[in-house]
């Protein structure tokens, strides 16, 4: 499951986003800096990878880093909305599933921060840009789920929108990225999958879990087309993306060709897309659709959406809470070096 | 068709299925609120490992008492008083708390219980996979790997606590005072039992308590804790009389499922 | 609410972090799949085989910390890796074999 693919700028931290100033090199290191610049300059055009150790732009490294923790940081809070109903599943099997899905989210973050932590950043600062809030995270998840319908739109239609965004970085210059984004790709078609069947389930059953599918799919259509982010006119990040070729795709791009991917799905559910304005347009060749609401889009990214302070207070709490586990852990493997190097002095 | 000795098989497993249900349950409350990330898909396994064996053993149940029952009518339709799990697996993850009063989630208390839990079960599995029950046998065998890895990470976890820092070492002993004297019931006699070992379905599970006794006690040794005395009230939860955890746990587990009767999800 | 970056890294007590190599079923070397966090080895062997290997991915796993892989310097890769390239003759399609000799 993802974020959007644009990049918001993370809160109040003036020193994260502007670029750091060097005092001047001298004429051989300037020489250095420049054949630097061009290789990797080679690399991108030729559609290589970067790896850890290679020279970078401290800009590339920092909007990697950024972008990467921010996605890492909407699989975490993303296991949320969906972990809301996996004590209430209807039945076992559904109950698995569910359980394997949210799993496998808290999974991809874990690969996600791996893949940051190459940039030079470690998890704990990461987490400590989460939850102080300053680093941003995907909005889609700052929504409640209120039915069991939820999750099956959820998976269906984020995870889905998770899938059109995520297939470009599979590309991505930055080699441990696309690294990850592999393995979360080969695992998020069955997160799609699942959703896609649990609504069918419901569909073809009683009439009141058919209006539950219709009233999530009302909830969730307009906040899924959203995540995509903003117009690429209205996104301060896209053009240096696509140049370094972190971003492969336009928003706007992305957008439609979910939607049109989409439309056929819910024609085989039989549920509308609550959007009068859809409709497929002949000369495009492509669906149109309405007018998004970006005021309630930025709201919620910017913190007063109706979920926003219980997932991250329920992550402050949980890292918290799991102080004295984590340092357990680490107090027993420093006293079990101490008696394995004790054990060794004794030996030898 | 139900004969006697099948419903009386079926009582066992069903008594098999829900203990693996209702822990599976509550380690799943974890996700997403894990310790670490690391850990949080660590106990995501086990839950799913849990919930796993339950749908095999409620579909086994389900196959003996005939009569259109399935595995989930027997999950989410049958009341507290005919689940059949110990009483030491309803427990929310806290110390002494009724349900009605708020707690903290204390993740000592969820590795004590699994550790508890598993060093038994990988007992029970280790004979069942040799039952003249077929069925059982298939997943007990299956069910002894996983068990197995469960009682490593539990056992694990309980060294690092035990012998950690001073507060969890606290925590751990809290825990294992707590929960140890709910594992009386797994050596009171039932009528359930008596019959499928009777049967040579199941094993006499008294003869497995020396082998509990020292796996317990050498871990809880080793994790520089002490053994608590165990007496007091001895649970029966696999009567099918409960601690008043259970009714609360069930009510959210099947508050869904009952709202919408005969609904295929 | 912010803290600086300074008090933050005051109360950092991290996990260090490990290399994951999962060996798979039909795989004849481990392959490097990623890395997490882990206070010591056998955590770190049991994290990894819950994190890496969900999908029957691996037979074996070997886990090290991080700090103790020692990495070529990408600035020397001309000198490290190019001179193999013009030694064709290791390869065995650089020989010509007449059909007639059969399978070498």
């Amino acid at each position: 499951m993802y974020t959007q693919s644009f990049n918001v700028p993370d809160g109040h931290s003036a020193s994260a986003e502007t670029a750091t100033t060097v005092p001047l090199a001298s004429a051989s290191q300037q020489l250095a800096l420049e054949q630097a610049q061009l290789r990797f300059d080679a690399v991108i055009d030729a559609d290589g990878k970067i790896e850890p150790k290679d020279w970078m732009p401290q800009a590339y490294r920092k909007t990697l880093v950024r972008q990467i923790s921010q996605h890492a940081h909407s699989e975490i809070v993303g296991m949320l909305p969906e972990g809301n109903w996996i004590s209430r599943a209807p039945s076992l099997k559904r109950k698995a599933i569910l359980v394997a899905k949210v799993q496998d989210e808290g999974g991809h973050g874990l690969y996600l921060y791996s893949a940051a932590e190459t940039l030079g950043t470690s998890r704990d600062q990461m987490l400590e840009g989460l939850h102080s809030g300053r680093a941003k995270y995907s909005s889609i998840f700052n929504y409640p789920t209120l039915t069991w319908a939820d999750v099956g739109v959820v998976g269906w239609l984020v995870d889905g929108a998770a899938i059109m965004n995520q297939i470009p970085l599979c590309r991505c210059s930055y080699g441990p990225y696309a690294r990850a984004m592999i393995r979360v790709c080969k695992e998020e078609s069955f997160h799609q999958r699942q959703g896609f069947e649990a609504l069918l389930a419901m569909v073809q059953g009683t009439q009141a879990q058919k209006e539950m599918v219709q009233d999530a799919v009302n909830r969730w259509w307009w906040k899924c087309l959203a995540m995509f982010g903003p117009p690429d006119g209205d996104s301060p990040n896209s053009a240096q993306g696509m140049r370094w070729g972190i971003k492969r795709i336009s928003n706007d791009d992305l957008r439609q060709k979910f939607v049109d991917a989409t439309v056929p799905q819910a024609a085989v559910l039989g549920v509308t897309l609550p959007d009068p304005a859809l409709q497929w347009n002949e000369a495009r060749g492509h669906h149109d659709y309405g007018a998004i609401d970006w005021d309630e889009f930025w709201a919620t990214v910017n913190g007063n959406g109706p979920c926003n302070k219980e997932r991250l207070a329920t992550r402050v709490k949980a890292h918290n809470d799991g102080q004295w586990v984590r340092d357990a852990a680490l107090a027993y493997a420093e006293k079990q070096s101490a008696r394995n190097s004790a054990m060794t002095k004794v030996a030898a | 068709m139900k004969t006697e000795t099948s419903l009386a098989l079926s009582d066992y497993v069903l008594h098999l299925a829900d203990n693996a249900l209702v822990l599976g349950q509550r380690n799943a409350e974890w996700c997403g609120h894990g310790p670490i990330l690391e850990e949080d898909l660590a106990l995501a396994n086990n839950a799913l490992d849990l919930i796993g064996q339950a749908r095999l053993l409620y579909q086994y149940a389900a196959m003996l008492q005939g009569e259109g029952a399935s595995e989930d009518a027997l999950a989410y339709l049958r009341d507290a008083s005919q689940y059949r799990n110990y009483t030491l697996l309803e427990l929310p993850h806290s110390t002494a708390l009724a349900p009605t009063a708020r707690c903290e989630r204390d993740y000592a208390v969820t590795i004590v219980r699994n550790f508890l839990y598993s060093a038994l079960m990988v007992l029970v599995w280790e004979q069942l996979q040799v039952s003249r029950d077929e069925q059982l046998a298939a997943i007990g065998a299956k069910s002894l790997k996983e068990a197995r890895y469960h009682l490593r990470h539990a056992r694990d976890w309980l060294l690092r606590f035990g012998d950690g820092t001073a507060e969890s070492h606290a925590r751990a002993q809290a825990a294992l005072d707590f929960l140890l004297p709910y594992t009386q019931e797994f050596w009171t006699a039932t009528e359930v039992e008596s019959a499928a070992l009777a049967s040579e379905i199941a094993l006499d599970l008294a003869s497995a308590r020396p082998q509990w006794d020292m796996l317990v006690h050498d871990a809880v040794l080793e994790a520089t804790l002490v053994l608590s005395p165990m007496h007091g009230f001895v649970p029966t939860g696999k009567l099918a009389v409960h601690s008043e955890h259970l009714g609360f746990l069930l009510a959210e587990m099947q508050s869904l499922a009952r709202q919408h009767p005969g609904a295929v999800w | 609410m912010t803290k600086s970056p300074a008090n933050s890294a005051a109360t950092l007590k991290e996990w260090p972090l490990w290399e994951v190599f999962v060996r798979s079923k039909q795989g004849i070397e481990h392959k490097h799949c990623g890395s997490l966090h882990a206070a010591d080895a056998r955590q770190a062997l049991q994290m990894a085989r819950d994190v890496y290997t969900r999908r029957q991915e691996g037979v074996s796993i070997w886990v090290l910390p991080s700090a103790a892989i020692t990495a070529s310097d990408p600035q020397d890769k001309d000198m490290m890796f190019e001179p193999a390239v013009d030694k064709i003759y290791r390869h065995p399609t650089f020989f010509v074999i007449p059909d007639e000799v059969g399978h070498m």
